[in-house]
């Protein structure tokens, strides 16, 4: 499912920085693995490499070095064609949302739909109930610049689940909401992971860590440690699916 | 609700993902293409008749032979024929000759009439019988031709003119490459104006292109998009340039209709100026669209494509 062996990144590699001098190396050895379905946290200090590590992941750059098998696919070594119909197996909802300024809501959270050709009538149904369901049914033609940060930011996960991604990659997705949309949230992420859904939430929110506990990649200086996140190891709730897809392997 | 869209379609029409409406500008890309349609345009008019005046000249250039008798109605060496006759007697049985044709006096006083005014005739001028002689081989030595005419009629002139008719012909052939050449050059410019115009729209949409990317777009989606709006615009383009060059050609036509052999004005300028406009011109102008939106289309792709190799 994703698999890190020995990987290192540095930019200036491929790329938007192609031709430039190789910078220096940001992430260092990186080597783990998911099975699908697993849920985890991805935390560390701001700079330690949490946004490098999910660009990998996003396939936004390509490893310097090691090798990276996401979905089945050595990105690695894969031709470059072979990376759009990846990319649209990967959800990601960014920290800045990137959206999408001249398209209303629903174009936006109809874009993956329409980049991967699916029929019109089916977008149409399929984007109103997400909306309905992000509680965004009434701002279908609104653009983003007149929507407030906390529905930008449900526009953007809307768009990042739309196509019900086998990988879901969120940078600090609560960042713009409160507590009850950000429970609301989570409780999205939950249900996609219990369909399947392999999800990784890269945050700085200890208490919505200590509320959902799971599993955590951890990274400080460009280096990776797994375990369990901090908070309540006991209660009722487990969280999302912490005993399956745990299978560190190294650092 | 967001605006009506047909089920089952695969994209909505002028789904504008990339924002290309305000990054491709439909002023400045039509209007620089216009401009490019509009020389277009008149270089084809420029081939075309050039090619045509060539035509002509080469085919009189290989009929041009005249022959004229002096004393035309005067006895010939040979008893009981004028020297009119005598000559054209002659020219008809000489092999290589088409055609010789004595022009009536009317043709004459036509000919003469820019000299002589309307009433040559009544001047009393000694005029001598005019013969257009057509030749089937443009090369054929006329000293032997020329020899026997003076034994027939004595101071008869047989005058060449297809040396000039070469010569004109050379001319307007290199009045046609340079048309070409210029044709050519406007096609290129074009295509350059078009990729500075997508290569300046790829920046100002850089953001939205990584997005759209980074939801799996292929490279050949991205590039479609921008080759539509290209298109597109360099066709609307080349329609207004063409339109607008269209009265300007009709006249040049008019005007070089006389050289390229035309039948006689009817008296109403637009028919003749639409009937002056060689036949292929009529088939080359509703191509100056086309070639424009191929040129966009090509030009887009392939600096789209060759943009996106920088994305991962």
């Amino acid at each position: 499912m994703l698999k890190f062996d020995g990987v290192g990144l540095r930019y200036g590699h491929g790329g938007l920085h192609q031709g430039r001098a190789l910078g220096p190396e940001v992430l260092h050895d990186i080597s783990f693995r998911l099975e699908p379905g697993a849920f985890r946290w991805l935390l560390g200090p701001s700079g330690a490499g949490k946004t490098s590590l999910l660009r990998l992941m996003y396939l936004a750059v390509r490893p310097t070095r090691g090798h990276l098998t996401l979905l089945g696919t050595d990105v690695a070594t894969a031709p470059r064609r072979a990376l759009p119909v990846l990319r649209r197996r990967i959800g990601v909802v960014f920290q800045d949302f990137r959206l999408l300024p001249h398209l209303s809501a629903f174009d936006n959270v109809a874009l993956p739909l329409r980049i991967a050709g699916r029929p019109e009538g089916q977008i149409r149904a399929d984007v109103t109930e997400l909306m309905r369901w992000v509680g965004l049914f009434r701002h279908l033609d609104a653009r983003p610049a007149a929507m407030s940060g906390g529905e930008q930011q449900r526009v953007a996960i809307a768009r990042a689940v739309i196509t019900r991604p086998a990988l879901l990659l969120a940078d600090e997705p609560t960042g713009n909401l409160d507590d009850g949309q950000a429970e609301r949230l989570m409780q999205l992420f939950k249900e996609l992971n219990r369909i399947g859904t392999t999800v990784i939430v890269a945050t700085h929110n200890e208490s919505l860590v200590g509320r959902h506990p799971a599993p955590a990649l951890r990274i400080a200086d460009g280096y990776l440690s797994t375990g369990r996140s901090p908070g309540p190891s006991t209660g009722p709730s487990p969280g999302p699916s912490t005993g399956r897809g745990d299978a560190p392997e190294a650092s | 609700m967001s605006p009506l869209r047909p089920a089952g379609s695969l994209r909505p029409a002028g789904f504008d993902e990339l924002g290309l409406r305000r990054a491709l500008s439909d002023r400045m890309l039509p209007l620089l293409v216009a401009a490019m349609a509009f020389l277009a345009a008149l270089a084809m008019a420029g081939w075309l008749g050039t090619a045509a005046l060539a035509r002509h000249w080469q085919e009189g250039a290989g009929a041009a032979l005249t022959v004229q008798v002096p004393q035309p109605g005067e006895a010939s060496s040979q008893p009981k024929e004028t020297r009119l006759a005598a000559v054209l007697a002659l020219l008809s049985g000489t092999p290589g000759v088409a055609s010789a044709h004595a022009l009536s006096q009317q043709e004459l006083g036509d000919l003469l009439k820019p000299w002589l005014g309307q009433g040559a005739a009544r001047l009393d001028v000694p005029i001598p019988a005019v013969v257009a002689v057509r030749l089937t081989d443009a090369a054929m030595d006329l000293a032997p031709l020329t020899n026997r005419l003076q034994a027939a009629a004595p101071g008869t002139l047989v005058e060449d003119h297809g040396i000039w008719m070469r010569r004109l012909a050379v001319l307007a052939r290199s009045l046609q490459a340079c048309a070409g050449l210029t044709l050519l050059l406007v096609a290129g410019v074009a295509a350059a104006v078009i990729a500075v115009a997508t290569r300046a729209g790829l920046s100002t949409r850089r953001e939205a292109i990584e997005i759209v990317h980074g939801l799996g777009a292929t490279d050949g989606y991205i590039a479609a998009r921008f080759a539509a709006r290209a298109t597109g615009l360099a066709a609307v383009g080349a329609c207004l340039g063409g339109v607008i060059a269209l009265p300007i050609v009709l006249t040049l036509a008019q005007m070089a209709a006389p050289f390229g052999g035309q039948g006689a004005p009817s008296g109403n300028p637009v028919q003749d100026a639409l009937g002056a406009v060689p036949a292929a011109l009529w088939f080359a102008l509703p191509c100056l669209p086309l070639t424009a939106a191929a040129i966009g289309f090509v030009t887009a792709q392939s600096v789209v494509r060759r943009w996106l190799r920088r994305l991962p």
